[in-house]
């Protein structure tokens, strides 16, 4: 390795040092094309279901008297919804204290090729200070319809 | 009064940081080479000015002083007094003036013990330091006043989000603090060396205790709220690569990667506008940091307040500290001179490669924080989380270790494979048979089962520099080095048996009725109410047995709170030395049953071990350097007392 001329050193770091970074950055931009997770709301995920691997978040208001437990008493299934289209949704878990039917929630996980939705996590409102970003958004773009619709 | 007071200091500290700021620039010409000697008291002073402004408001904490603004809408008058204190800085107002208090207090000390330096390098980092809290003094005085009051005074507080209401919060800002805002101390130090063309050795010795320290806080800050969000948030995860936490992961992997640049530059003279470089990106990741979770932009509980005012003034204040400093190092980058050159196989070799490695992972998890907001300013709502950090991030990271094992084992200057091929012989060994039991053992995922090999290939390479050594006399920061890459390995080692072997039971249980979760049994006994200071909650008593082993009780508690009238729920640990059951609560299902959430999580403990090890590594590496140069100090007075004698 001492063939490398000693007069070039710093100019070899310097390439070595930008080939990596580049390359480490065309990673980051290709993996991030395919993988990030994108925000669906109901309208959007039925007119076009993303694949059953991919995890994205799904945003709408659930619907009232939608909401119903499954015999083992952790599995529950709602039905989100924005005012165009329904979207049944399942989650197992210890659901978020603020999430309650007729409010707004954002769910993540995958769409099941039956076009069930089955959630991971949910993302519910806790508190006023603390709303689910995407949750904003759609609260200023359709809560207004949303609500009218599924009331 | 005390709020007047608290205010007129701090108007008073961001007077003499401008004083500081023009009095360092002017003694730099050759005119004004006179006001060289009041920069450094005014540094002082002005360090505890802010310290006396933070107090001021601790105090008005503490004593629950509604008439003021800042505590009428964070702070309550039944809360705990150690939560009404942490109150302090659980806000935006308090939390910004915690930051330009440390960044004062750092200031002067440096100011106050640093003499290694050329003067005029001194002047100009002091000058530089006072320019960027001169921005952050204008952003708490102009855009955030903590001690703004409140006519008429509300009769009670809205109190403290509940999430924060917890001893960790008392412990995690502050310490995260020390360390985003330490690194101010290494960017001022690269500013100081730019502008006086002093880039070398002295500059890397006298910086690296700083960053040391700052990396040490960082460190710790990082370990402590990655196990806050462990057992408060109760969903069992440690890492969500949630941008709040990226944001302080972001400093951390540019501190440590100039930690590493300095100490070549120290010991060899080499790496020099490299080193000066990440002095400059470390504290601006702090300051992207500070942005991000500052500035709404991002929602979490770290955002405080959403106000656009704020988030344009923080971006403003990075766009003028990152790009002068980087405008600056343009402008003299090419008057750097090359420092002294090396083999590629070489100590130097391994540490540039390790330095580039965690460029690229901070390049990763910078470009993964980002491109939400980009995305989102375009018009589409993206967000990124683990299938793209975990990935990618170890993409660049597995190499990193097995450099991280290698270079310390290599010499400076020059050294032959041959060498010290022989010496990995043990790890590789052991590496090898891990990967054969792990692949026997079979069902582990390929990030797990790397974590697992590579962790305990590196634990073991992580003690070889040890060898052929006489331990007593081996200096501290080699014990600090070794310890902090066995940390790595430690951490390493958690993190993938924890994502390996962690069973998780969900059900809904009646009172008397049991489950099992891996070795564990778990009897649902009974469900009650309790009350605390602040709080009602539901707590339920499960009795868990591990194998055959003794009964033990653990309560988790669904709480919840008056005000801000909220619910959180908290989870019960039960740690032993393999490992911890983690208990949640949830809701009353139908038919008197309750929802019961269990986790048994093999060897997780070790996650935070490992952080707690490389910060202790971190210290001994800062007390064998401080304590070699003050051994210097003294040696060096010794030998001028007694030329003065003789000189008689």
């Amino acid at each position: 390795m001492a063939a490398i001329k000693a007069k070039h050193q710093r100019l070899v770091l310097l390439v070595v040092a930008l080939v990596v970074v580049l390359s480490a950055g065309i990673l980051a931009a290709w993996a991030l094309k395919s993988q990030a997770s994108y925000f669906y709301v109901p309208s959007d995920i039925v007119a076009v279901p993303p694949v059953a691997t991919r995890t994205v978040r799904l945003g709408g208001m659930v619907e009232k008297g939608s909401l119903k437990t499954a015999p083992d008493g952790v599995t529950i299934h709602f039905v989100v919804g924005d005012g165009k289209a329904r979207v049944a949704v399942e989650f197992a878990g210890i659901v978020p204290s603020l999430f309650v039917e007729g409010s707004g929630v954002v769910a993540e996980g995958r769409m099941r090729p039956d076009g069930v939705f089955n959630a991971d996590n949910l993302l519910a409102k806790h508190d006023e200070n603390y709303v689910p970003r995407e949750m904003q958004q759609m609260t200023k773009d359709q809560a207004k319809k949303v609500v009218a619709e599924t009331q | 009064m005390t709020a007047e007071l608290g205010l007129a200091a701090l108007w008073l500290a961001a007077a003499l940081a401008l004083l500081q700021l023009m009095a360092g620039a002017l003694a730099l010409t050759a005119r004004g080479s006179a006001l060289g000697g009041i920069v450094r008291p005014v540094a002082v002073v002005q360090g505890l000015l802010a310290l006396i402004a933070f107090v001021a408001l601790i105090c008005l904490f503490a004593v629950t002083d509604l008439s003021v603004k800042l505590v009428a809408l964070n702070s309550h008058s039944m809360k705990p007094l150690v939560f009404k204190i942490a109150g302090a800085w659980g806000n935006h107002e308090g939390s910004m003036l915690l930051w330009v208090t440390v960044m004062g207090l750092a200031g002067g000390i440096v100011a106050l013990v640093e003499r290694r330096l050329p003067e005029r390098t001194m002047l100009a980092t002091l000058a530089g330091q006072a320019f960027v809290s001169l921005g952050f003094y204008a952003f708490l005085l102009i855009a955030s006043n903590p001690f703004e009051r409140l006519d008429p005074a509300p009769l009670e507080g809205n109190g403290l989000n509940p999430l924060l209401q917890d001893l960790g919060l008392a412990f995690h800002p502050p310490t995260l603090y020390l360390g985003y805002v330490g690194l101010s101390i290494a960017f001022s130090f690269a500013i100081g060396a730019l502008v006086t063309r002093e880039v070398g050795p002295a500059f890397a010795r006298a910086m690296r205790p700083w960053v040391l320290g700052a990396w040490i806080f960082l460190t710790l800050g990082i370990t402590a709220g990655s196990y806050w969000a462990y057992y408060e948030l109760g969903w069992g995860g440690w890492w969500f690569w949630d941008p709040v936490e990226n944001a302080s992961l972001m400093p951390w992997l540019a501190a440590t990667a100039l930690l590493h640049s300095a100490g070549v530059l120290a010991a060899r003279n080499a790496l020099r506008a490299w080193t000066v470089m990440l002095g400059v990106v470390a504290f601006s990741m702090s300051m992207v940091g500070t942005f991000l979770v500052r500035s709404g932009i991002l929602t979490s509980v770290h955002a405080f307040a959403v106000d656009p005012e704020r988030g344009s003034f923080i971006l403003a204040l990075l766009a003028i500290n990152i790009g002068g400093a980087l405008t600056l190092f343009g402008l003299r980058a090419s008057t750097v001179t090359e420092g002294e050159r090396f083999a590629v196989v070489s100590r130097e070799g391994a540490l540039v490669i390790n330095n580039v490695l965690l460029c690229a992972i901070l390049g990763i998890v910078l470009f993964g924080t980002l491109y939400p907001l980009v995305a989102e300013a375009m018009g589409a709502k993206v967000s990124v989380g683990p299938p793209y950090f975990n990935p990618m991030g170890a993409l660049f990271f597995v190499p990193m270790l097995l450099v991280l094992a290698v270079g310390p084992l290599l010499r400076w200057r020059r050294d032959s494979v041959e060498r010290f091929g022989k010496r990995l012989l043990i790890p590789a060994l052991v590496t090898g048979f891990a990967a054969v039991a792990a692949l026997v053992v079979g069902g582990i995922a390929l990030l797990p089962f790397l974590g697992l090999v590579l962790g305990l290939g590196l634990a073991v390479a992580s003690v070889l520099p040890l060898r052929d050594r006489n331990l007593r006399r081996t200096p501290l920061p080699i014990w600090g080095m070794v310890l902090a890459h066995f940390g790595v390995a430690v951490a390493l080692l958690g993190m993938a048996s924890e994502s390996a072997w962690s069973v998780e039971r969900l059900v809904a249980l009646r009172a008397g009725e049991s489950t099992s979760v891996g070795p564990w049994r778990v009897r649902l006994a009974d469900v009650e109410p309790v009350a605390g200071p602040n709080w009602t909650a539901l707590e339920g008593k499960l009795e868990v047995r591990y194998g055959g082993g003794a009964e033990q009780v653990l309560r988790p508690q669904a709480r919840s709170f008056w005000t801000p009238p909220q619910q959180t729920s908290e989870s019960a640990l039960l740690t032993r030395w393999n490992g911890q059951l983690y208990a949640v609560l949830g809701e009353q299902a139908s038919g008197d049953r309750w929802q019961v959430r269990l986790w048994w999580k093999p060897f997780v403990t070790l996650i935070w071990l490992g952080g707690i090890l490389i910060a202790l590594g971190g210290v001994l590496a800062v007390i064998g350097h401080v304590a070699s140069d003050l051994r210097r100090i003294v040696a060096r007075g010794k030998i001028a007392y007694r030329r003065e004698r003789q000189g008689r």
